[in-house]
């Protein structure tokens, strides 16, 4: 099916399933331990081995050898595949850093070797006596010093752009802000760690693995093993969160692959906690200078957003810039987006690459901006709203935007007019207290995504789609769409996901999964109808289905009558797509109390308003906003991985070094979405949110810190050490 | 070699009395609700109950557990109708669901001593990490899932029938039964 100009009215606008809060339909086998992940699915390949992937111990340099005596004759070892033995695996489109690398090591914690044996404690064991020698050379691991001279990420688009006369017009501005920020490396850290079950038979490979990317998942092991794609096969149909770190397959696939293939058997990888942060990919650490200048009504006439981060392959940074030619007006601009060379390990994409961390930039420097006019931050948001056309880049048109809704009603349920502008002055007996604002705006963006539908005798419909459930709730959309398409309750649907045998998805990445996949259901639903139409003879298109019946002029016809029947389809978007920034937008607030004496900062409230079309699923769309802002809550309060500038890796290397929120750190969230529609996205209407809710709430907590204690900490993560000896004084 | 009682059943162990009590219930007894989170007791994924006691299996050998009676998620009820797995699909405190067992023996261990807990107490006693941030919902549904045990409440969100995959397809058709090998118990 093809989208080629904005959806008119359809059936989803008299939706009964769709849009109804509806309860995650895969949660009672979460409750009970039955939902199989990939390191449980014992019963999938009978005699697995136990696998164990040994890291590199240092950063850069080659292995001189590998003493692997030792370690063959331990109890137990079946095989051991090891870098100084095995040539270096191929590359794929999405993986830069090798996953296995001969001789060379490019990071940190690479895999070297995979021992295989009969239990998991004898490969760990074994592991351990393998005598590494290695010849480490120096590397750059320091952005900070490695930022001067960075090339631009690529020349155009997104990484550079100009418009009017950005410097003579901030010259010119009588109020300015002129700050940089940084944002230190985060990590994924989803509680499912990699993990793979590997099998060949013949010349065809099995992984029974945690994936987001289904189908990138097919096409990179190919590529990686040099093997043709139709032997590959890919199944993850649960997943322990994702966030981006599974995008790609990672060393579990690929070591699980190998060490299959050696010990003949099938083997079981679950990496190990501690090797997940350096071997994996992280978000990239980042500088980012912004200048805006203001006139003294607060119209912005001049910004620029700069921004520098660094990888191995020198591709792929974190892009802070994102967010920025969006969200405000203004007619002279600047974008850089530079990247340096660091030999770090491999950062990619982290839930809202670029937007997540270029928000606690921007939307500080807006506050920052606020003050200097003595202007509310949310009328300064306001008054520079943008219509009509992208502000950055006026030959394209927005979509659907209703940004000032967004901060408009957040303001007024949040109870911002009792904020206090003046910062560190508001006391409530031992603890500062403060408001913060932020805009969030996260790309809406859609794919081609495809599904098979097959209705058995009964009139029951089953759905395959190699889409992907990362937490996200894809599983009960996917069966709502259907449900709704075919006018039938939800109890009549089935849905199979994660399967690579299945038609080809959008997968889940990029805030895209959810409009996606679900247009690429639809599709193939309006084929089914078709079918059953010519089957029973009438018209399906206009033909109303309900309660399992197709109604027309008067006629009806029960669906199921058509028989067992089969169909296929995808949703594919035509370049008028082009002309249209299809964005989401929130409006995002957040109070916090800072301890006068000690410093330490809790978050009290928080609160998001967002635009993002038509909610598919409110509770589980909910969910997932609630989820981003608990994780912008840590970036801004505490993730960090730290960097070892000598020897470059990341130190805090395991759970209780990396530190993410828990509990008693997540006060009172709220989420509300308006009641938007959007017909450029596709025919549901329907944008993403997963990614929205990270966009913008960390800065709204930076934000708040500052108007609870008057320090400006522009060095993420705000941390006490970085302000206690500047706190108010205490009596 | 290790003998204890896992789900009301009596099990030995014929393994290395050092291995870590997770290992032993994923690996040997295919009891695999319990998760692999970090090893090293930072997470609260592998959490089971030991003798009434939620801890951390990954931090336990099984000779320590010699003689104990352990719960893990499979058995905490035979037709998923705990309180706290009720609460926990009612309120919708899942999402990857992979931190869900865990937490679920956390707050099943704490129901049985307090049902009636506050934010506070339900902070202090269910420590476990969920990275997809499920934490504001749990509170609201450990609570529940006190009024629930003291029957002030019911909860019909919840299906009731077996634990198994194929029970859990049949009764959630949405769902499709899922590869679960052998089944956890048999
Ligand atoms: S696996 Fe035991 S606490 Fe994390
Ligand atoms: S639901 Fe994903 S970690 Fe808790």
């Amino acid at each position: 099916m093809e989208f080629n100009a904005p959806a008119g009215q359809n059936l989803f606008d008299r939706a009964k399933i769709v849009g109804k809060s509806t309860p995650r339909i895969d949660g009672p086998l979460k409750v009970t331990g039955t939902a199989p992940y990939a390191a449980e699915r014992h019963g999938v390949a009978a005699n697995q081995a136990y696998g164990w992937i040994v890291g590199s111990a240092i950063a850069k340099g080659r292995i001189r050898s590998m003493d692997l005596d030792a370690a063959r004759r331990a109890p137990g070892v079946i095989a051991i595949v090891a870098a100084t033995e095995h040539e270096p695996v191929g590359t794929s489109d999405y993986n830069y850093a090798p996953l296995f690398g001969g001789n060379e090591v490019s990071h940190y914690h690479q895999a070297i070797a995979v021992v295989v044996a009969e239990t998991f404690e004898q490969a760990r064991s074994a592991a351990g006596l393998i005598g590494t020698e290695y010849d480490r050379v120096d590397g750059s691991f320091d952005l900070a010093s490695s930022k001067d001279g960075a090339p631009l990420a690529s020349e155009g688009g997104s990484d550079f752009a100009k418009l009017g006369k950005f410097e003579e017009a901030f010259a010119a501005a009588p109020v300015k802000v002129d700050e940089t920020y940084t944002t230190p490396d985060e990590s994924h850290a989803m509680m499912e760690p990699f993990a793979t079950i590997a099998a060949w038979d013949g010349p065809d490979l099995t992984l029974w693995t945690s994936n987001q990317m289904i189908h990138w998942g097919k096409q990179a092991m190919a590529s990686i093993l040099g093997m043709p794609e139709e032997n590959v096969r890919v199944d993850s149909p649960f997943i322990g969160g994702g966030f981006g770190g599974k995008l790609f397959v990672r060393a579990d696939a690929v070591m699980a692959a190998l060490g299959a293939k050696a010990a003949n058997r099938p083997v079981k990888i679950a990496m190990q906690r501690p090797l997940m942060f350096n071997n994996g990919t992280h978000r990239h650490a980042t500088i980012q200078r912004l200048r805006i200048g203001a006139e003294r009504d607060g119209r912005i006439t001049a910004i620029a957003h700069q921004n520098w981060s660094g990888n191995i392959t020198q591709k792929e940074g974190e892009n802070g810039t994102l967010q920025t030619p969006k969200l405000y007006a203004g007619a002279n601009r600047l974008i850089e987006n530079r990247i340096a060379q660091l030999d770090l390990p491999e950062g990619n994409a982290m839930r809202a690459p670029g937007e997540a961390a270029g928000h606690l930039a921007l939307e500080v420097a807006m506050d920052e901006l606020a003050e200097k006019l003595a202007m509310d931050p949310v009328e300064l948001r306001i008054l520079n709203d943008a219509s009509g056309t992208v502000p950055g880049d006026p030959d394209t048109k927005i979509s659907d935007r209703h940004l000032v809704r967004c901060l408009r009603e957040g303001a007024e349920r949040f109870g911002w007019s009792k904020r206090n502008a003046v910062p560190g002055q508001q006391r409530d007996g031992r603890w500062l207290t403060g408001m913060g604002v932020a805009a969030g705006y996260r790309a809406g963006p859609t794919t081609k995504s495809a599904a098979r539908v097959r209705m058995s005798a009964d009139g029951h419909v089953t759905v395959e789609t190699d889409m992907t459930d990362i937490g996200t709730g894809s599983y009960t959309i996917i069966a709502q769409t259907a449900a709704e398409t075919m006018g039938l309750p939800l109890e009549s649907v089935t849905v199979k996901l994660g399967d690579s045998s299945f038609p080809v998805s959008s997968g889940s990445g990029g805030q895209w999964g959810a409009a996606s996949s679900t247009a690429g259901v639809y599709a193939a639903c309006v084929n089914l109808r078709r079918m059953i139409g010519e089957k029973l003879n009438f018209d399906a298109d206009a033909a109303n289905f309900a309660d399992g019946r197709a109604t027309l002029d008067n006629q009806s016809w029960r669906i199921a009558d058509a028989g067992e029947l089969t169909a296929d389809g995808e949703m594919n978007y035509g370049d008028f797509k082009d002309g249209y920034d299809v964005g989401t937008y929130a409006g995002h607030f957040a109070e916090v109390r800072v301890d006068a004496y000690t410093g330490e900062t809790h978050v009290t409230r928080m609160l998001a308003v967002c635009d993002a079309g038509r909610i598919l699923n409110p509770l589980s769309a909910r969910s997932q906003v609630i989820g981003g802002m608990v994780m912008a809550a840590g970036a801004t309060l505490m993730e960090d991985l730290h960097v070892d500038k000598r020897f470059g890796f990341f130190v805090n290397h395991d759970l209780a070094g990396y530190e993410v929120p828990v509990h008693a750190d997540i006060p009172h969230q709220e989420c509300i979405f308006l009641d938007t529609l959007d017909p450029v996205i596709s025919p549901m209407k329907a944008k993403g949110v997963g990614e929205l809710g990270i966009c913008g709430p960390g800065a709204a907590v930076a934000n708040a810190i500052y108007n609870a204690i008057g320090v400006r900490v522009r060095e993420y993560p705000v941390t006490l050490d970085k302000y206690l000896d500047r706190l108010p004084p205490a009596a | 070699m290790p003998r204890m009682t896992v789900n009301e059943r009596p099990l030995e162990f014929a393994m290395n009395p050092e291995t870590p009590l997770l290992w032993a219930l994923r690996d040997a007894a295919n009891l695999t609700g319990t998760k692999y989170g970090c090893g090293t007791g930072d997470c609260g994924a592998c959490m089971v109950l030991i003798d009434g006691e939620a801890l951390r299996s990954c931090l336990i050998t099984i000779a320590e557990a010699e003689g104990r009676f352990i719960t893990t998620i499979e058995g905490l009820s035979r037709d998923r109708s705990h309180p706290v797995q009720q609460a926990l699909v009612a309120q919708q405190a899942i999402q990857c669901g992979f931190c869900t067992p865990g937490i679920a023996i956390a707050a099943a261990a704490l129901i049985q001593r307090n049902s009636d807990p506050s934010k506070e107490q339900i902070e202090a006693a269910v420590p476990n990490l969920c990275r997809c941030g499920v934490y504001p919902r749990l509170v609201a549904a450990i609570q529940q899932a006190g009024r629930v045990s003291r029957r002030q409440e019911r909860i019909s969100a919840a299906p009731a029938p077996g634990i198994s995959g194929e029970d859990a397809a049949r009764t959630v058709p949405a769902m499709v039964a899922p590869d679960v090998g052998t089944g956890p118990e048999d």
